[in-house]
């Protein structure tokens, strides 16, 4: 079945801890990954292929630029998931 | 009539039998790069683990290196340039086409008139001439091959470029292959993929100076799509790594040594999460000091491990190298 928007920020908080250190409770939907998470451009690669196999959804290099906030992944995701 | 034609006869296995490198005698740190990019010293070394490379001078030619660091492999295997039957060099910055720098570096070794050519597999070509190599060597065709990686990247870097100025480095490391009574190479896995030709390659074709002049377009340099290459480096080169263990018959807990490419200390620290490598495996850091020197970059790194006794002769090692084309080879080695 389908995660709800809220599933999905659940686990991409759960991701962003693991990779960068972030407590969850910081990753919020109007937040920049580089500018308030400390997650660089490569660190984000680490998060979408995790993302990606968590959430059964595929993201394609083009398309990682555009995920600025966690927001904007959270809806691609919700868009894009299997 | 189909007469009969008699084949040549080689060892029954081959083997790595000595390391050398070259590394330029000017050292480049974070600082000197910053003079053209607006970035800084932590920037860099938390993207890259860069903290300092060697660029080459004027007098330290692709050849020259190469001379050095061949000079040194030879000696480590307890050879006299005489007995090299076969010269590989891997290098995409010398900018000679023809003839083929393997030939005068061959010639000013002192060798005797060897084979020679050259090969053009990127951050590859040290796992491309070794396969050849092992090859030649179980073949007959040679008895002992001298393989070399060369750069001068500096002579391909874009200073005004943030995403790369501070990447690449220049030296030489070369390995002889001989002779071995047991399998000392394992089997190579490698490949290409040319679909993703434009993830790395050099900006323009040397024929546009053909149409324009120098004043007009800018030399070439190498560029990059970075979250491109991290995403297939750390990822789809860790199932080669992983192939190339399985092939071999050795599993992570048997291996003392891991040398990848170094091209990132990012990408290096990725793979080893995603290969599972247990803590007990050496792994090769060259690039905080060396920065990404291509073909080079491999027995540069391996020669070290061997000088700073973090890794001793007889250890098993997994090599792998990856990068522009895109391409990549990756096998099991013991250590000389």
């Amino acid at each position: 079945m389908a995660a709800t928007q809220e599933e999905i920020l659940e686990g991409l908080a759960e991701i962003v801890n693991e990779i960068a250190g972030i407590p969850t409770e910081d990753v919020l939907l109007d937040k920049s990954f580089t500018d308030d998470l400390d997650v660089d451009s490569l660190s984000m690669v680490e998060v979408v292929v995790a993302a990606e196999e968590r959430f059964d959804v595929k993201i394609p290099d083009d398309d990682v630029k555009n995920l600025k906030t966690v927001g904007d992944a959270v809806d691609y995701i919700l868009k894009h998931q299997g | 009539m189909t007469a009969k034609i008699r084949s040549s006869k080689g060892a029954p296995y081959a083997r790595i039998l000595g390391v050398g490198g070259y590394r330029p005698t000017r050292v480049v740190p974070n600082e000197e790069i910053l003079k053209h990019i607006d970035s800084s010293d932590e920037w860099i070394r938390s993207r890259s683990g860069i903290s300092t490379r060697h660029w080459a001078g004027p007098d330290e030619t692709v050849a020259q290196m190469s001379v050095e660091a061949g000079g040194k492999a030879i000696a480590d295997a307890g050879l006299t340039p005489e007995q090299i039957g076969a010269v590989i060099v891997s290098t995409v910055s010398h900018f000679k086409q023809t003839p083929a720098v393997a030939t005068e570096i061959a010639h000013l070794l002192g060798t005797k008139k060897p084979a020679a050519f050259d090969i053009s597999a990127g951050c590859a070509g040290f796992g491309y001439g070794l396969a050849l190599a092992k090859g030649m060597v179980t073949d007959g065709t040679a008895e002992h091959v001298l393989i070399i990686g060369v750069e001068r990247l500096s002579d391909l870097t874009d200073l005004e470029d943030r995403a790369t100025a501070f990447l690449f480095g220049d030296g030489a490391g070369a390995v002889v292959v001989g002779p071995s009574k047991e399998p000392a190479i394992g089997p190579v896995v490698w490949g290409s993929e040319g679909d993703k030709s434009d993830t790395i390659s050099q900006t323009l074709p040397w024929d546009v100076y053909r149409e324009r002049s120098s004043e007009e377009v800018r030399f070439p340099a190498l560029r990059q799509e970075g979250q491109a290459v991290f995403r297939w480096a750390v990822y789809e080169m860790a199932k080669v790594a992983q192939q190339a263990l399985d092939e071999a018959g050795i599993t992570a807990d048997e291996l003392d040594a891991f040398i990848p490419h170094q091209a990132n200390l990012r990408i290096i620290d990725s793979m080893i999460k995603t290969l599972k490598l247990p803590e007990h495996v050496t792994v090769a850091r060259d690039v905080e000091t060396t920065g990404n020197t291509s073909a080079a970059s491999i027995p540069l790194a391996m020669e070290r491990l061997l000088a700073t006794g973090q890794a001793k002769s007889g250890d098993t090692a997994l090599v792998i190298g990856f990068g522009a084309g895109l391409v990549y080879a990756a096998t099991v080695v013991t250590l000389p």
